[in-house]
Formats: structure tokens, C-alpha cells, sequence
């Protein structure tokens, strides 16, 4: 979308001028009534309700506390400095770092997979594509089921591949550390397709000419590759890579299901949204949790400032 | 939210794709692509080979699957697992929530977001820009700054442990009334002026002309929202605490150590209950395709 978001946004910025040279001869048509009011009054009373309104509420709770008894107290920026002290906080901001970093390598394997898929003369390029973005419609919950028995200590397939080469593998979900590089491995694997569709269309773009032209100079298909591929190709990356950030700091469905919450690994392991889900509705604990939600989102916020701000250092755009 | 735009980006490359494919010349075969099926079909088996083992397990006994070497082919081959899991857990109950969850959402937003996005994108009333603006701040904001006070509004209504609870505000969305109106403002101005002179009302422009050109739009919003509302996890942990009132993630997360360790039973559930998506992602992948060849739009 993020092409075509694009273009038709520009339409939309393009509209105005468009839309108020042709204001008097709308005029002159009949109007639309009470229309727009009958077509936004549901979205617009839904949003309220269900977004907007908890959205200020999210703000009011992270500065009250829940008394034992229920009803709320307000605490002021007790649940913030609960937050900076909590040694749970920078470990599970160094999890969710962990785990992006290791799926963003999909990055790189998305790149080298798309560039072979977009070959010249390529053949069943759409049995590839389904091949690759599968994973990515399966349902965490159930898919993490299936990845816990394959990680399993005692009679998993990758112990047993690893017991050919005379290595004894860990019991990785039970193992801090190791239980995070599963994690993050079936990560990498659910978005890697979604990855490879992005940079395939990226790879579209490119036209074929200068290929032919470095072609003519000489250049080799790895210079071909370096020199006019990669550096045409980082937008695709800029946005694959906005999106991998996003949802990783999103990370909890797999968290969920492969650990489980009785797992000893799991405060070695868990996400920001971990926490906030095991502070709000298992420990009860919502202006705790409201103000760890604030905190996810100033993360957010800020990685993709970083992102958009360091793009001017190495996304080119023709 | 992020996962659904990311979905979007996908269907809406799609489009474009379809139509540069067709306009590609198609360029000599100068070298043997040999060396890069191999990578990719290798690369491909590794993708789903999980899914592979999978079905493998749900049809072995629990004994295979224990074995230290792993069973690479069960011999007899044990359908029964599949009727088990019936018998296992409310997989029948929790396979009608999750559909029905899916079905309102899937109405819901198909309806809503449709009026919505085409009254931001073509009508003119008050406050439109401020509206739209704060709608569209809602995309961008993680679930976690809602989610609690959403919590909250549904147990106070009573809502709990039901269907409609877990869909309702899954029902509205800030994305899909964005991506409706992206696709309004796609489509041209003038058909609209004309049935305007001829003296259509605002609702039959919207209902008659509009809507069915907007047929692409409405297969990517629907394609994402069930996408999204069948493997939601999180939204409906919180809003069911009682077994026969949750959904399938929620009834196949929690599965874990409850049944002793069955582990064939599970895979038989947890291949059910992602079969209907794949399928519907295999089958929809051409009506996608074959939805935005028949418009020719944009």
C-alpha cells in the first residue's frame, strides 16, 4: 500500500484546488443533504467510544492506582517512577531489541530471494510467492503450537538435526536466552513472505535499461546487483523495515503461546506487551499497565522518528 | 493495526503488479535460471515444512511423535486424531465463535467503513478535515493505549464471554475507513457529476455507482479483516475467562498441559482451525487478482 497510498494521497492533496474550481457548479447541483451525517454518524460514534475515548482514559489510568478493594486513587507520577525503577522494563526492551534485530535478517534473505524470483524468464514465480507468504497468514496461536513441539528438548526435529552433527541442543523454550532466539525465529519466518512481496514489487520498479546499459559498460551481475539493485531497491527496505520495528515492539502471540505463562524463562524473555498484559488483566494492576501502554507508544513513536530522519542517509529516491 | 496496513500494502502491490506483468516485455532467457529454482525451492520446502511436519504428527500416534528419532512417516495412518480433538476440547464451539466473531467484523467494516470512507472522500460537511484527522491519529497508536479502558466499557455493558463483545470494536476501524476512502478518491469525479445532472440522489450515486467500482477496495478490507479478526489473539484472552465462550486462538493457547501431553491431537486443532484461512488465502488470491484486472483501475 505503501506506493499506492502514496499516489492516491497525492490525488487527494491535488483535490483541493481541483474541488474548489468546480465549487460553483456543484452548488448549482442538488446537495447532499443530510447524507454525510447518516454516512459518518456510525464510524464516527464507534470511534469515539471504542478508540477515542479509552485513548484519554489510557492517559488518565497511568496516573491512578487500583486499590485492593477496586476503585481507583490518584497517584500522579507514581506509576512512571514504579516504571524506571522496575528491572523488568530494560530487559524486555532489550528482548523486543533482540528480537527485531534477528528478524530483521529476514530483511537481507528477502532481498536475495526476490531478486532470483524476479529474474528474467523466471518461471512459477506465483507458486514461489504463495511458497514464501503462507506462514504469514497462519494463526499465531495455533502455528506456535506446531514450533513448540518442533523446538521440544527431547524429541523436537531440530535437537535431532542437531544431534547429527554431535551437538546435544538445548531445551530452548525452557532456557532463557535460547527461548528468545525461537522466538524470534518463527518471527522471522511468519514475515519474511510479507517482506519478499514488498521487495518484489520494489524489484519491479527497477527498469531494465540500466541493467542493459551496465551490461554494455561491462559491469558484473554481483556490480549489476550492488550498484544499481540494492540502492533502488531502499525504499522497499526503508518501509519493510518501518514495518518490522512496528510489529515488533508488538510482540506477544508468540510470546503467548510458545512459552506459556507459567514458563521460568518468560521474565528473561517477555515483551513490553507482555508486561503490560500481565500487569492489566492477570496482577490487576491497570494504571501500572496504562503507563507501560504510554511507554509503548513513545517507543514507537520515537524508533520511527529515528527511521524517517536517518532515511535522508541512505534511501535513495529516483 | 500495523499488521493490518502491512496486509494492505500486499494486496495493493498485487494490483500493480498484475498490470505491469502484462505490459513487461518479455526478455530473452540469456542464462539457465537452473542454480535459482534450486535455491527458491529448497528456501520454499524450509517455509513450509513446519506445516508438512505438522500434518505428518496429526496423523501418528503420540508414541511416534515422542520417539527420540523423530517418525518420518507414521505407516498407519490415525484419522481418529482429528475426531478427538471433538471430543478434546469445545473445538465445534470455539470454531462457531471465531466464525461468527469474523462475520460480524467482516459486515460491520464492509458496511461502516464503506459509507464512511466514501462520505470523507466525496462529500462535502462540517468538520470533515478535523474528523478525518483524528481518525486517521488512530491508526498510527498502539493497541496498548486502548485496549484497558476497552476492557472496561465491555464488562460494563455485560458483555463478557460473549460474541458480541469479543467482536464490537473490531466492528469500527480508523484503518478501514482510511483505505475505503483512499480508493473513493481513486475513482473518477465525473461519472458522479453526471448521474448528479441526471438527477440521481447522494444515496444512489453512493449505492448505484459508486460502491460497485469500489469492488476492489472492498475484497482488500475484506480479505484483511478476517485475516486479522480470525487469528486475534489478545483482544478476546482478555474478554473470555470461561472455556465454551472463547474463540479458537484463545481456546488453542491456553490448550497447552491441560490434556496431558496429546501431542497428535493438538496438531490435528491447530491445522483446523488454520485451514479455513488458508484456503480462503489461496482461493482469494485470485479473486484479489481477477477483481482488480476487471475494474482496470488504478
Amino acid at each position: 500500500m505503501s506506493a499506492s497510498t502514496a499516489e492516491t494521497s497525492t490525488v487527494g492533496t491535488a483535490g483541493p484546488g481541483t474541488a474548489k474550481a468546480s465549487r460553483p457548479r456543484r452548488r448549482g447541483l442538488r446537495p447532499d443533504g443530510p447524507w454525510p451525517w447518516i454516512f459518518v454518524l456510525p464510524t464516527v460514534l464507534g470511534v469515539a467510544v471504542f478508540y477515542l475515548w479509552p485513548i484519554l482514559k489510557t492517559f488518565y489510568l497511568s496516573f491512578t492506582t487500583v486499590g485492593v478493594f477496586g476503585g481507583s486513587t490518584f497517584t500522579g507520577l507514581a506509576n512512571y517512577l514504579t516504571m524506571f525503577s522496575d528491572p523488568q522494563i530494560p530487559q524486555s526492551i532489550l528482548n523486543t531489541a533482540i528480537y527485531t534485530v534477528i528478524v530483521m535478517l529476514g530483511i537481507p534473505i528477502a532481498v536475495g530471494l526476490a531478486s532470483l524470483i524476479e529474474r528474467p524468464g523466471m518461471r512459477f514465480r506465483g507458486l514461489y510467492r504463495t511458497l514464501y507468504f503462507i506462514p504469514y497468514v497462519t494463526m499465531p496461536a495455533a502455528v506456535g503450537i506446531v514450533w513448540r513441539l518442533i523446538f521440544n528438548g527431547d524429541f523436537g526435529p531440530i535437537n535431532w538435526f542437531l544431534s547429527l552433527f554431535g551437538i546435544a541442543g538445548p531445551y530452548w523454550l525452557a532456557t532463557p536466552g535460547f527461548a528468545l532466539v525461537a522466538v524470534s525465529i518463527v518471527g522471522l519466518w511468519m514475515s519474511l513472505g510479507f517482506n519478499l512481496i514488498i521487495i518484489s514489487a520494489g524489484l519491479r520498479e527497477i527498469p531494465a535499461d540500466l541493467y542493459e546499459a551496465a551490461q554494455v559498460d561491462g559491469a558484473s551481475r554481483f556490480r549489476q546487483f550492488r550498484s544499481i539493485t540494492v540502492p533502488l531497491l531502499t525504499p522497499s527496505i526503508f518501509f519493510v523495515s518501518i514495518i518490522t520495528v512496528v510489529n515488533g515492539f508488538q510482540l506477544f502471540d508468540l510470546l503467548y503461546v510458545m512459552l506459556g505463562k507459567s514458563n521460568l524463562a518468560m521474565p528473561q524473555t517477555q515483551s513490553l506487551v507482555y508486561i503490560f498484559y500481565n500487569e492489566a488483566f492477570l496482577q490487576n494492576n491497570q494504571g501500572y499497565a496504562s503507563a507501560i501502554g504510554i511507554l509503548i507508544l513513545v517507543i514507537i513513536a520515537a524508533l520511527t522518528a529515528v527511521q524517517f530522519r536517518l532515511q535522508r542517509k541512505w534511501v535513495n529516491y529516483v | 493495526m500495523s499488521e493490518n496496513v502491512s496486509t494492505a500494502a500486499v494486496l495493493g502491490q498485487n494490483a500493480a503488479e498484475l498490470q505491469r506483468e502484462a505490459r513487461r516485455p518479455r526478455r530473452h532467457r540469456t542464462q539457465s535460471n537452473a542454480g535459482a529454482h534450486t535455491v527458491l525451492l529448497i528456501g520454499g520446502l524450509i517455509m513450509v515444512s513446519p506445516l508438512i511436519y505438522q500434518v505428518i504428527m496429526s496423523l501418528s500416534t503420540n508414541q511416534q511423535v515422542e520417539s527420540a528419532p523423530p517418525t518420518i512417516w507414521p505407516g498407519v495412518l490415525q484419522w481418529h486424531n482429528y475426531l478427538d480433538v471433538f471430543a478434546q476440547m469445545p473445538f465445534g464451539q470455539e470454531l462457531w465463535i471465531t466464525a461468527a466473531i469474523t462475520a460480524v467484523r467482516l459486515v460491520g467494516q464492509l458496511l461502516l467503513c464503506s459509507i464512511a470512507g466514501y462520505a470523507f472522500a466525496r462529500m462535502r460537511f462540517t468538520a470533515r478535515g478535523v474528523i478525518l484527522g483524528v481518525i486517521l491519529s488512530i491508526i498510527m497508536v498502539p493497541a496498548q493505549i486502548y485496549l484497558i479502558p476497552q476492557y472496561q466499557i465491555i464488562q460494563g455493558l455485560g458483555w463478557l464471554n460473549t460474541v458480541i463483545g469479543i467482536a464490537a470494536p473490531g466492528v469500527f476501524s480508523a484503518f478501514g475507513t482510511f483505505l475505503m476512502r483512499q480508493f473513493f478518491l481513486g475513482l473518477p469525479q465525473e461519472l458522479e457529476d453526471a448521474a448528479r445532472i441526471d438527477g440521481a440522489s447522494s444515496f444512489m450515486i453512493f449505492w448505484r455507482i459508486m460502491l460497485p467500482l469500489a469492488s476492489n477496495g472492498l475484497w482488500a478490507l475484506g480479505i484483511i479483516t478476517v485475516l486479522w479478526s480470525w487469528n486475534d489473539l489478545m483482544w478476546p484472552l482478555v474478554v473470555t475467562s470461561s472455556a465454551g465462550s472463547a474463540p479458537l486462538s484463545v481456546g488453542l493457547a491456553n490448550l497447552q498441559g491441560v490434556h496431558g501431553n496429546n501431542y497428535p491431537v493438538l496438531m490435528a486443532a491447530s491445522l483446523m482451525a488454520m485451514l479455513p484461512i488458508l484456503i480462503l488465502f489461496i482461493v482469494l488470491q485470485k479473486r484479489v487478482v481477477a477483481g482488480i484486472g476487471r475494474s482496470g483501475l488504478k
